[in-house]
């Protein structure tokens, strides 16, 4: 660690995780209620368990960035923080909103959760992963404002680098599109429009910013390959993103109640969308054949390399498999939906996160890396992780199969219900359970990685202390 | 195998090929260029299903202010190329000349679209009108997007290059390069979607 004040990334980092490891456990509620459907009914049911495993996921990639950033941008700006004070502050009313939150989701009947937030004054709530009540919803504007003022105001008194600038770009887009969330019109098609541009240009438009600028940061630091020749890639890697994400928000726009033009707009641009995230691996490899250092921690590269690959599968080949217009007229809210959503999530967001936490926990903590067995235990969590969401990907793409089989290709006289369908797919839900469970194991290794990493700190090499 | 053209006193070294500008530009244009193939295309498909609706469309649009727009394009990448080479030849305030009055030609270029546009909306043509005005309409405007990117490109780097923003000579020369590669760019999809817009039948 390079300036005191990076420690304000720790308690980011470390809510972010204990969020993470709240949301597969929702994850695992919902995949033994796809099977043994009043599970844990009426406590939890499962529009409830759905609502959580999803938010939990938004606000622990948002807590794993602003983490990240606080990490970051003083190094790249050789200079402390603005103001540490400010960061910790944000951190508990962030946390506490959180957390309230989620209670309120878990304890309170969602329709008197509105009531008692005054959701009428200004209704915003009953949306998909837009259900937090509008305080809340306040709130964050208010946290990720501060938040970017913070980081404004250091990158400005600091030096300037293109991962900075990135990286706030990106920030700023999040900050404005959140805006979207407080606008909610009476009519449905509407609000599908609109709802899309906090969705889809959160992740598929400024969260790759975030992420390119996290990966180029963990690849200077760990190849030691030239600033000029990394900044190339990024810029070319997000004009790509957005030049195909912007217009790719097309693609949700079919059979909406849009314009029918947008099933020309969404297939075309949603069809390179895949190019950035295939950039980033190309980044990512090329880098480490050019590294002129052997980086100790190599768990980080692990998951950064791992991230890009995981982030082509998921985001590009899997979101590719179903955006065509013609295609998706038959797969629109099935099971491969999921299963894109899954791996994308995973690989794109999950897993920087992930390496840049392990990139930045060691160092925050006075170690240049883990021990080699901390390292040898978290890189074998990668492998885990990856793999097993790798078969829950593959089974939901085998149930989505399925649905489009059974319900969506057949003409209305041979095609069958939601419900008998979703007794078909019953064997491939107990699979992707199992997967779930292997997940949530990987999940415990990484965890107790950090547990294998303090118990052996001493065989870890110190912090160079030397720029 | 003496053949005559090679001479054998001729010691000079060989010409080794390079690319104009920067490698990441190229792949940049790449990628633009593969934006604009799937957009062409899914024109050409959709003409193909929808032939007279195309025939009737094409009709209806202005082929002269397309061609005075497709020759003022034409000189705009004249003028980039020009303060490339004269600057690469020793006259360095040539660059800021040329892609200046490169940019003046993507303005005015987008002038004459403008007032294009202005004359279909005013008889009542828009994106929603039919397939082939989606096209007509989308496609030229992301063009034009990408002329307002180019006069962006040009101007910024004939600035830096006047200000004396670049370390070095090589990196001025790569800069001047890179953008002018881009704007021929630019020119050269225009040189696709005006045959194919305006002039097939």
């Amino acid at each position: 660690m390079k300036y005191a004040s990076q420690a304000v990334a720790k308690p980011y980092f470390a809510f972010a995780m204990l969020l993470f490891v709240g949301q597969i456990v929702f994850g695992l509620i919902l995949g033994t209620q796809y099977i043994i459907g009043d599970f844990l009914f009426p406590e939890i049911p499962f529009n409830v368990a759905r609502m959580v495993h999803t938010n939990l996921l938004i606000v622990w990639l948002l807590f794993a960035f602003m983490g990240a950033t606080y990490y970051l941008v003083p190094e790249e700006s050789q200079t402390e923080l603005w103001s540490p004070k400010l960061g910790y502050a944000l951190f508990w009313i962030f946390a506490v909103a959180g957390v309230l939150t989620i209670l309120g989701y878990l304890l309170v009947p969602y329709a008197r959760l509105a009531e008692l937030t005054g959701n009428d004054l200004l209704p915003t709530m009953g949306r998909e992963f837009l259900e937090q009540p509008t305080v809340t919803k306040i709130g964050i504007a208010l946290v990720v404002a501060g938040f970017i003022l913070n980081i404004l105001m250091t990158v400005l008194k600091g030096r300037k680098t293109v991962v900075n600038m990135v990286l706030v770009t990106g920030l700023i887009g999040l900050a404005v599109f959140w805006m979207f969330s407080f606008y909610n019109p009476k009519s449905l098609v509407l609000d599908k429009y609109f709802w899309w541009w906090v969705v889809h240009l959160w992740v598929e438009g400024v969260w790759e910013l975030i992420l390119g600028a996290i990966l180029a940061f963990i690849l200077i630091k760990t190849t030691g390959v030239d600033r000029e020749v990394v900044e190339k890639w990024l810029y070319l890697i997000i004009a790509m993103a957005l030049i195909s994400g912007i217009l790719g928000t097309g693609h949700h726009y079919f059979f909406i109640g849009a314009p029918s033009y947008w099933l020309w707009i969404g297939s075309i641009f949603s069809a390179i969308e895949p190019l950035p995230f295939f950039l980033m691996v190309l980044f990512a490899l090329s880098m480490l054949r050019q590294r002129r250092r052997e980086h100790p921690n190599k768990a980080a590269v692990t998951w950064a390399v791992g991230c890009t690959i995981m982030a082509f599968l998921g985001a590009g080949v899997w979101g590719f498999l179903h955006t065509l217009a013609p295609v998706n007229y038959y797969t629109h809210g099935t099971q491969l939906t999921a299963a894109h959503g899954h791996l994308a999530f995973f690989g794109a967001y999950a897993m920087i996160g992930m390496a840049i936490i392990s990139y930045a926990w060691p160092k925050l903590h006075g170690r240049e890396c883990n021990s080699p067995q901390a390292q040898r235990m978290e890189i074998w969590s990668c492998w885990v992780m990856s793999l097993s969401m790798l078969a829950i990907t593959l089974l939901l793409t085998w149930a989505g199969w399925i649905q489009i089989e059974l319900q969506r290709l057949p003409g209305d006289a041979g095609a069958i219900g939601y419900m008998q369908t979703q007794d078909a797919i019953m064997h491939v839900y107990w699979m992707r359970l199992a997967a779930g469970v292997a997940f949530a194991v990987g999940l415990g290794m990484y965890l107790y990685s950090f547990l294998v990493a303090r118990n052996t700190r001493e065989e870890a090499p110190a912090l160079m202390t030397a720029a | 195998m003496n053949s005559p053209e090679y001479s054998l006193t001729d010691l000079s070294p060989p010409q080794t090929a390079r690319i104009p500008g920067d490698l990441a530009m190229w792949c940049f244009i790449l990628a633009e260029l593969l934006a604009f193939l799937l957009l062409l295309g899914s024109m050409a498909f959709a003409r193909g299903h929808w032939e007279q609706m195309f025939s009737a469309g094409i009709a209806t649009l202005h082929p002269e202010a397309g061609l005075i727009n497709t020759l003022i394009l034409l000189s705009g990448s004249y003028f980039a190329a020009r303060g490339v080479r004269l600057s690469a030849q020793g006259q360095p305030r040539a660059l800021g000349r040329g892609f200046s009055l490169a940019a003046l030609c993507g303005l005015g270029y987008v002038a004459i679209k403008l007032s294009e546009y202005a004359l279909l909306f005013g008889a009542g043509y828009n994106l929603r009108t039919d397939t082939f005005y989606f096209f007509y309409f989308f496609t030229t405007f992301f063009h034009m997007a990408h002329v307002l990117i180019g006069m962006v490109i040009l101007l910024v780097v004939a600035r830096r290059y006047r200000t004396g923003q670049y370390p070095n000579a090589d990196k001025a020369r790569m800069a001047g390069e890179s953008a002018a590669s881009y704007w021929h760019m630019v020119d050269l999809v225009w040189l696709v979607l005006f045959p194919l817009l305006y002039v097939l039948p």
